[in-house]
């Protein structure tokens, strides 16, 4: 057996039977070399090994192959950004090279990144379109799939409505793709459109977003070699990101740095870290206050940067006192002694980052929990400088970019939300009007008490989550707050795994009319469906078969060039939108200013063109100057890059900018703005990069004295301003209005002043630097040392969300029943259409005795061999070998009380729907007593049975497994919808 | 000549298996066949450490000593290499080897083992370098156009380290030194009768 980290040799016999043709029908090495002659008789020595090719003979001059080109893309694994450089002869990927160049992978690559050439190879892909006719998967053509999946939704939308098609995109998706796939859902007319950025950092977004002002990590993997302190929690960069551990590890050996965990587990990352900090899962607010409780007690907070650029801490600090050493160790298990040493560390031994993944953001108070992060860095003074910041690392290779191109419910590209405003920007950008795309939604009738909304009113409702599309489809009609339910799932790159609830999940999928699964492998939305028709899968290219930029975690963006055709019958993402759009009836409408190319089946969109497209809208973020030929020089002068500080190197093509163009790049490609590396930062011009805290929330806000008296408290920065500022003093965002007071506006164009001119009709003194299509306005406040969008203060009480000031919740399913009375689940609410049901829920598990019955915690993680839902992965043989069981983590306490033996199967079952799951259990003390932590990459077994044939024959993944979200359980986020996937509680037993 | 020699600088090594995925990818190993591994010890205990270990290409190697067929040779780099035509798996130097190095592919009936199998250094074999034939039976030849094995070129850390060794050596002290801790070249005396003095 090969189950994690114990043994070291592969299990060889276990999986020959699906291991069966594992290099058959390809155009592999092998028959590459067979094609091109170069196989000499009589060379297969039995016994040797079963080599395919010739590569390097090939390219030392043997055989007819015409030498080999060599292509840069980026890894389409994790956020970190690898550049992958491909050997491609004939067509054919046949080498991977280290790209030295690259100043964020340097040539490394993790055990995933140095097998992506597997991906373009796989014969474990979706070879061509099928459909279920009666159950069984039919072979058809393009034409057909397009045809009658768009007649079918037609035939939904004039039945129940447009927002009765969930458009589910892709973190794997390019900018391009993705800004395209939300285009796609605007024409079509629902804001049910999400990605994976719902499951893993929405509520990162929506914390930092609501903090400081943008949902993004605020420096970079690089940056890190500047700290002098780092904290993760809920982040095991070893296994999720580990190229980044080679800036990290550098970081703490140069500066001899302290890297603390904060983790339930002791992580591969704990196991490199200079202190381990052990905590319950789900109190996450009660360490940070309880590290606040310390520092403020201690006074060692930053008390100049709190009064210049934080507004409410003393608010924040009413609810910090309840958090004292006592109160704190007994929710959450951390000794006084340690936390406050781990405080005082942070506080004190600066620049201190603080890095956070799934561990804090996938909770039910995931918002909440990113909220009391910010205020621990606000506090500590540890934002907007080298070597400090949140440092967020995203999941996915582009999932902060299809964040920015708005495959969210609640957004527009570019953050614009969904407001009026924001319609007509981007009406103004796609040349359609503002009319046409209101009738394109629909009008949803009065229900459950709930008065009818009209087009308006429903274009500018936020959308059904993906973290809870089979509730939008089961839940009764009345509860549902649309015209109708789901009917159609049209599922691009994403996993049906990765979601809790699947046996909700298993249920919703049998009452859809349609279901599309648009991916390079079948995904789990396949293998569980008990479906006979209605159901399409697209063979659908990685992004490896085609062009287009993506946004790592650190905000830059990479121009990746295709390394291959799409093999088989594959297409790329922007092929297959914009033939689904045509057989809609708006492709003429959506491409009508992108241009089209000669593809693999005809015309398709230019990426290209589609980059251009954003950057001519993309003005609210700053992702107007990356045009595409900027981002094609820096993959082609990545070497001019400077390791730590990412700038281009005095006299090269690239001088001053930073690498990958980090958004914001203000103003037009044209004016050469190098990107920000690190947000917020003062100490440099925002014409150099620099930046201050975003007031979006208004330039005053009315507090009430102790007396009752009212008085308006500024949001404005008071006497912090970035370098070289003509304003020396916070400020709100540019207007054309405000230009006009500070004497500004002469520093216009004529060219720029019609445009703006035009664009506000009556009022051009309300056109903002985010809807101003010229660039004027931003250009003209950089040129005074002004950033476009105002210098403000970040919130510590941030007043419009469910929690303004974070305060500890337990858990819906806790272990510790007698702390539910002070520190309840939030009230039951409806959000995001539907009912969210925290407290229902919690009393429910208490009365039914759930922490008896169960008393496990159950926490859940990565491998560094599978990424997400992990089909992509487990189909790859180079990684699919390292692992290939699905197991349990359990401590030696449980699995001795309990009998059960390292390696033997075991039940995990769940305290909803009767759930369990049969896998092998790890006997380790790397999960405390009590916990329990199995990886969520696994899929294809459900409840014990296999359904490896389920899947079309030949697109079974080599590696199936329970998928952990199975016995997971019921709780979202008030904010954003984002699951629980972190507590949930189980029982296990020897099977 | 250089002397190459592989460093595993176990307080970088973070078990991310790259070098392991790097050396498939590069010499289409088969399914079962591990030329490198990453072996955890005191796994999910404080004090938990990786170490990626491969062939050592060993000084005097005591796989070489104790074959029957003597189908190794050292090339000048110090390679420790063998010949696949030669190989008779008898699976001697599986037993020799102090790093559980050789591999085999159990082709046929009746317990038989193959040919044996293990890393080259990405040196190949010893059909001439670059042939058709040498990709074949031993995989690709890296040192012959002038680059070093993959696994330690990806290594996702920069652990892993490969070459000549009095350089690897150097890079390796001068890292303890700036950071003030390490924990030694592990293998080095088994290996190489020498280990890094710092």
């Amino acid at each position: 057996m090969l189950i994690k980290r114990k043994s070291a040799d592969a299990s060889r016999g276990k999986l020959q039977a699906a291991l069966g043709g594992l290099s058959s029908g390809v155009m592999d090495r092998r028959s590459f070399l067979r094609r091109s002659g170069l196989v000499a008789g009589g060379l297969a020595v039995a016994g040797s090994i079963q080599i395919g090719a010739v590569r390097k003979a090939e390219a030392a001059g043997f055989g007819p192959a015409t030498g080999t080109k060599v292509v840069k893309n980026i890894c389409t694994h994790c956020s970190v950004g690898c550049t992958v450089k491909a050997e491609v002869a004939n067509g054919v990927w046949v080498g991977q090279e280290p790209a030295w160049e690259s100043p964020i992978n340097r040539g490394t690559h993790c055990a995933k990144g140095a097998s992506v050439r597997e991906l373009v190879h796989g014969d474990r892909r979706i070879k061509y379109p099928m459909k279920l006719v009666e159950g069984q998967w039919t072979k058809i053509s393009w034409e057909q799939a397009i045809s009658e999946i768009g007649d079918k939704m037609l035939e939904i939308r004039a039945k129940s409505g447009a927002d009765s098609a969930y458009l589910l995109g892709s973190a794997k998706f390019s900018n391009e793709g993705a800004y395209l796939f939300r285009k796609f859902a605007a024409f079509w007319g629902t804001n049910n459109v999400d990605h994976q950025a719902r499951i893993c950092h929405s509520t990162t977004v929506a914390g930092v977003a609501n903090t400081w002002g943008y949902g993004a990590m605020t420096n970079s993997y690089n940056d890190i070699r500047n700290a002098k302190t780092v904290i993760f929690m809920g982040s095991n960069a070893a296994e999720a990101h580990p190229v980044s551990m080679q800036h990290i590890l550098a970081g703490k050996e140069i500066n001899r740095a302290n890297v603390i965990v904060f983790d339930p587990r002791m992580t591969r990352t704990a196991a490199h870290a200079t202190e381990y900090v052990r905590f319950r899962s789900g109190t996450d607010i009660a360490v940070i206050w309880g590290m606040m409780w310390h520092i403020f007690k201690n006074g060692w907070e930053d008390k100049e940067f709190i009064s210049q650029r934080v507004y409410g801490m003393a608010d924040a600090l009413k609810e910090i006192e309840k958090y004292d050493p006592k109160t704190v160790e007994d929710i959450t298990g951390i000794p006084e002694a340690q936390l406050k040493r781990s405080a005082e560390t942070f506080a004190k031994v600066k620049p201190a980052t603080f890095i956070w993944c799934m561990g804090v953001t996938q909770h039910t108070v995931g918002t909440a929990n990113v909220r009391a992060i910010c205020t621990l860095l606000l506090a500590t003074g540890n934002v907007g400088g080298m070597g400090n910041g949140a440092n967020i690392f995203r999941g996915h290779c582009n999932v902060q970019g299809a964040t920015d191109m708005g495959l969210d419910v609640g957004n527009l590209p570019l953050y614009y939300g969904l407001v009026e405003g924001a319609w007509r920007h981007w009406g103004r950008v796609w040349d359609v009007s503002y009319d046409y795309l209101q009738s394109r939604f629909d009008e949803v009738p009065a229900k459950g008490g709930r008065p009818a909304r009209n087009r308006k009113a429903n274009m500018e409702t936020s959308g059904h989550t993906s973290t809870r599309w089979f509730d939008a489809a089961s839940l009764p009609a009345e509860q549902v707050d649309q015209k109708d339910n789901l009917k159609a799932m049209i599922v691009f790159g994403h996993g049906g795994n990765t979601i809790p609830r699947i046996p909700d999940s298993v249920k919703a999928l049998e009452k859809l009319d349609l279901l599309v699964v648009a991916d390079p492998h079948p995904t789990n939305f396949v293998s569980l469906a008990k479906r006979k028709n209605g159901t399409y899968l697209l063979p659908v290219a990685t992004q490896f078969e085609c062009d287009g930029s993506r946004t790592c975690s650190n905000r830059s963006i990479q121009w990746g060039e295709k390394v291959v055709e799409p093999i088989f019958e594959s297409a790329n993402d922007y092929w297959v939108i914009y033939k689904l759009a045509e057989k809609l009836g708006f492709a003429g409408d959506m491409f009508k200013n992108i241009q089209m190319i000669k593809g693999k089946y005809g015309m398709e969109p230019q990426p290209e063109s589609v980059l251009r497209e954003i950057n001519r809208g993309g003005w609210s973020s700053g992702y107007t100057g990356q045009s595409p030929e900027r981002l094609k020089l820096h993959m082609q002068h990545q070497d001019k890059f400077d390791l730590v500080t990412l700038r281009g190197a005095k006299g090269s093509p690239v001088e001053n900018d930073f690498y990958g163009l980090p958004w914001p790049c203000w103003g037009t490609p044209e004016m050469k703005h190098p990107g920000t590396h690190v947000l917020y930062d003062t100490s440099l011009e925002p014409i150099n990069g620099g930046g201050a805290f975003r007031p979006r929330f208004g330039v005053t806000r009315e507090e009430t004295r102790a007396d009752g008296s009212k008085v308006n408290v500024t949001l404005l920065a008071e006497g912090s301003w970035p370098k070289g500022s003509e304003i020396r003093d916070g400020y709100p965002e540019f207007t054309m209005g405000i230009l006009k007071r500070l004497g500004w506006d002469k520093d216009l164009t004529p060219a720029e002043a019609a445009t703006i001119n035009s664009i506000g009709g009556n009022n051009p003194d309300g056109v903002s630097w985010a809807v101003d299509l010229s660039g004027g306005i931003q250009r003209v406040a950089l040129m005074h040392g002004c950033v476009p969008f105002g210098n403000g203060k970040a919130r510590a009480n941030a007043w419009n969300l469910p929690d303004p000031i974070p305060t500890h919740r337990e858990p819906i399913y806790t272990p510790r029943v007698d702390l539910v009375a002070k520190w309840p689940a939030r009230p039951d609410e409806r959000s995001l259409r539907i009912p969210n049901l925290h407290t229902t829920f919690q009393k429910a598990a208490i009365e039914k005795g759930v922490a008896k019955n169960f008393p496990i915690i159950l926490t859940s993680g990565r491998l560094v061999e599978y990424e997400g839902g992990g089909e992509e992965t487990r189909s790859n043989k180079w990684l699919a070998e390292l692992q290939q069981d699905m197991f349990v983590e359990i401590s030696p306490d449980d699995a001795n009380a309990r009998g059960i033996k390292d390696g033997q199967f075991v039940w995990v079952s769940g305290p909803e729907n009767n759930s369990k799951t049969r896998v092998k259990a790890l006997v380790t003390e790397r999960v405390g007593k009590g916990v329990a932590w199995m990886p969520f990459h696994f899929g294809g077994f459900y409840q014990g049975v296999d359904q490896r044939g389920n899947y079309p024959k030949g697109t079974d993944p080599i590696v199936l497994g329970e998928s952990v979200n199975t016995v997971t359980t019921y709780g979202y986020d008030p904010v954003t919808g984002m699951h629980e996937g972190k507590v949930t509680l189980v029982q296990i037993a020897a099977a | 000549m250089a002397r190459m020699k592989f460093l595993c600088d176990a307080d970088r090594c973070i078990e991310c298996n790259a070098c392991v995925t790097a050396c498939k990818n590069e010499n289409d190993v088969p399914w079962g066949i591990n030329r490198r591994r990453v072996v955890t010890i005191n796994d999910g205990k404080p004090g938990e450490r990786s170490i990626s270990m491969a062939c050592m290409h060993c000084t005097d190697a005591p796989c070489a000593a104790v074959c029957p067929v003597d189908c190794f040779y050292v090339t000048v780099d110090k390679v420790v290499l063998h010949s696949k035509d030669l190989c008779i798996g008898c699976g001697y130097c599986f037993y020799a080897c102090p790093f559980g190095a050789p591999q085999y592919p159990k082709v046929g009936n009746f317990g038989s083992r193959g040919k044996m199998d293990k890393c080259t250094f990405c040196a190949g074999g010893p059909e001439a370098d670059l042939s058709p034939a040498e990709f074949q039976k031993y995989g690709s030849n890296r040192l012959a156009e002038g680059k070093l094995p993959l696994c330690a070129e990806m290594c996702s850390t920069k652990s892993l380290l490969a070459g000549d060794g009095d350089i690897i050596a150097r890079i390796y002290k001068e890292r303890v030194v700036k950071r003030g801790y390490g924990s030694g070249a592990w293998g080095w005396k088994t290996a190489y009768k020498e280990t890094v003095a710092i």
